[in-house]
């Protein structure tokens, strides 16, 4: 069953938007979509690091991803630049650098539209075990963090007072955004990760009126999106990437026209 | 009546250093179990810092924060709930820890928002929201409780009814109570130990004897010195021995 290039697709995006639909919620509550922008930028770089030295692609953006995200942590600390500038400063930079970069190696042949857009004909059996335990670890430490991360995302210092731990779940959670970055890279590409964290989890904050229903419907919409997405690919011939998004985009407009729970009080 | 080495919370000349300036500086204070100690002070006079130093949920950048209890509620001065955030009362009462559906209407109970339990939390007025806070933070069972201007935006009679519930808290549940609040009266008929603070400690003690304290008057003027007084002689009866009342 995993000969065909297809299912092997559907599979590994299918587990790609089981991980993002919890992690798009967070994204949304904590305003981290630049954020994740930035990271998904900085994956350039990674993809570059793993064809020069031939490491696993998940891996090495993992790891670039990572320490782009400790460095900005630290330096929001550190400099007086507002925290958007330094955002857009490092995901520009960093998409600068890794396509300098992939400019220096002309040995490798590069399929760049795949890298930034996504490209389902390249996932094989090895990236749907990447992304299955690679998504089941993130998942298992996500719900490990989850009540002080949801604490400290309501209230820092309410988290902080009551023994949260708010700093360290912070951390792990920036770490979990680059895993997670890392797994789907090949599916849906460097510049249209952070769309695949954000509008199913928007769409499902339209429909929801508790935490855990919109993490459950974020989840659903991830998986209609990607499926519906990669059949329209196959059918049109469209990149995997932009295809799923735009699925995803549909789906939430008409996630509008469903009158809310709370539109619904009022009349 | 309390003992000395069996604080809570201690803190010791500690200080806050933010933007070249001390927001506080050379704060000593301690909270015991059941005791009610108050920071009182004008607007910018450190007393959430204060309360934030005492929390750990800031460092101070001079003496140190001695704590012994990790049974800590803490009810802040704000809270913005996002929109993007669905967030029901029911939600944000387990947000720190498991609490049963019983214990929880109990708690709401006592603070009158039972009703609210299913209410999305940005929905809520600021008296509600206040009452679901101070809810919640009882709900934990505390040992020590810091409480910041919990009764802000609640209509009068909540804020007496609030102010004695928190006084009956800190009896049943025996915890020690750290209160920032602008109301005299309750903090002269209640509090064990009040702390005057604008910056530093401007003063401290027993109500009463702050009530007194020059410096105190100087911040807080006469007016409230004499708004004392008045309270303390409006009663227009007395109790006897036993309880009953004589004319």
């Amino acid at each position: 069953m995993f000969d065909d290039f297809f299912v092997r697709a559907l599979i590994a995006g299918i587990g790609v938007a089981i991980v993002t639909g919890p992690l798009g919620c967070f994204v949304i509550w904590r305003r981290l979509s630049y954020f994740g922008d930035t990271l998904s930028h900085s994956a350039l770089i990674g993809v570059t690091i793993a064809f020069s030295f031939s490491i696993n692609i998940s891996l090495s953006v993992f790891i670039v991803s990572s320490i782009i995200a400790l460095l900005l942590l630290s330096l929001q600390k550190r400099t007086q630049l507002p925290g958007d500038a330094l955002l857009g400063l490092l995901a520009h930079s960093s998409i600068a650098v890794g396509l300098v970069l992939i400019g220096y190696l002309t040995f490798i042949r590069f399929d760049i539209m795949g890298l930034l857009f996504g490209d389902i004909l390249s996932v094989t059996i090895n990236d749907i075990y990447i992304i299955w335990f690679g998504g089941a670890l993130i998942l298992i430490i996500l719900y490990l963090i989850w009540r002080s991360l949801f604490a400290a995302t309501v209230n820092y210092d309410l988290a902080a007072a009551e023994g949260m731990n708010p700093d360290r779940s912070n951390i792990i959670f920036t770490l979990l955004l680059a895993g997670v970055i890392g797994i789907s890279i090949k599916m849906i590409g460097v510049l249209l990760i952070t769309g695949l964290l954000l509008i199913p989890s928007a769409l499902a904050r339209n429909l929801s009126s508790n935490p855990s229903q919109m993490v459950l419907l974020s989840i659903v919409a991830g998986v209609i999106s990607v499926v519906l997405g990669l059949f329209a690919s196959l059918e049109i011939n469209s990149a995997s990437g932009p295809s799923i998004i735009v699925v995803a985009l549909v789906l939430f407009i008409l996630s509008m026209l469903v009158p809310s729970s709370d539109r619904l009080k009022k009349n | 009546m309390t003992n000395r080495s069996d604080f809570l919370v201690k803190i010791e000349n500690a200080g806050i250093f933010r933007s070249s300036k001390w927001l506080v500086r050379d704060v000593s204070l301690e909270v015991s179990q059941g005791q009610i100690v108050t920071l009182i002070g004008p607007n910018g006079s450190g007393k959430t810092t204060t309360a934030k130093m005492v929390l750990n949920i800031l460092k101070p950048d001079e003496g140190f924060v001695i704590s012994n209890t990790g049974r800590v509620a803490y009810v802040p001065q704000k809270i913005n709930v996002d929109w993007t955030m669905p967030l029901r009362v029911f939600d944000f009462m387990k947000i720190t820890g498991d609490l049963s559906e019983n214990d929880m209407k109990e708690n709401l109970r006592l603070t009158g928002v039972e009703r609210l339990i299913y209410s999305e939390l940005r929905n809520l007025s600021g008296g509600e929201f206040q009452r679901v806070l101070i809810a919640r933070a009882i709900a934990k069972k505390p040992e020590l409780l810091v409480l910041d201007e919990p009764v802000q935006g609640v209509d009068f009679n909540g804020e007496i009814a609030l102010y004695n519930l928190i006084k009956q808290i800190s009896d049943t549940l025996n915890c020690g109570i750290l209160l920032i609040s602008h109301d005299i009266h309750f903090v002269m008929s209640s509090t064990d130990h009040v702390i005057c603070l604008n910056g530093h400690i401007c003063c401290s003690g027993s109500p009463s004897s702050v009530a007194k304290n020059p410096s105190y008057i100087e911040l807080f003027g006469e007016h409230t010195a004499s708004t004392l007084s008045l309270y303390k002689h409006h009663h227009d009866h007395s109790h006897g021995a036993d309880g009953r009342i004589e004319k």
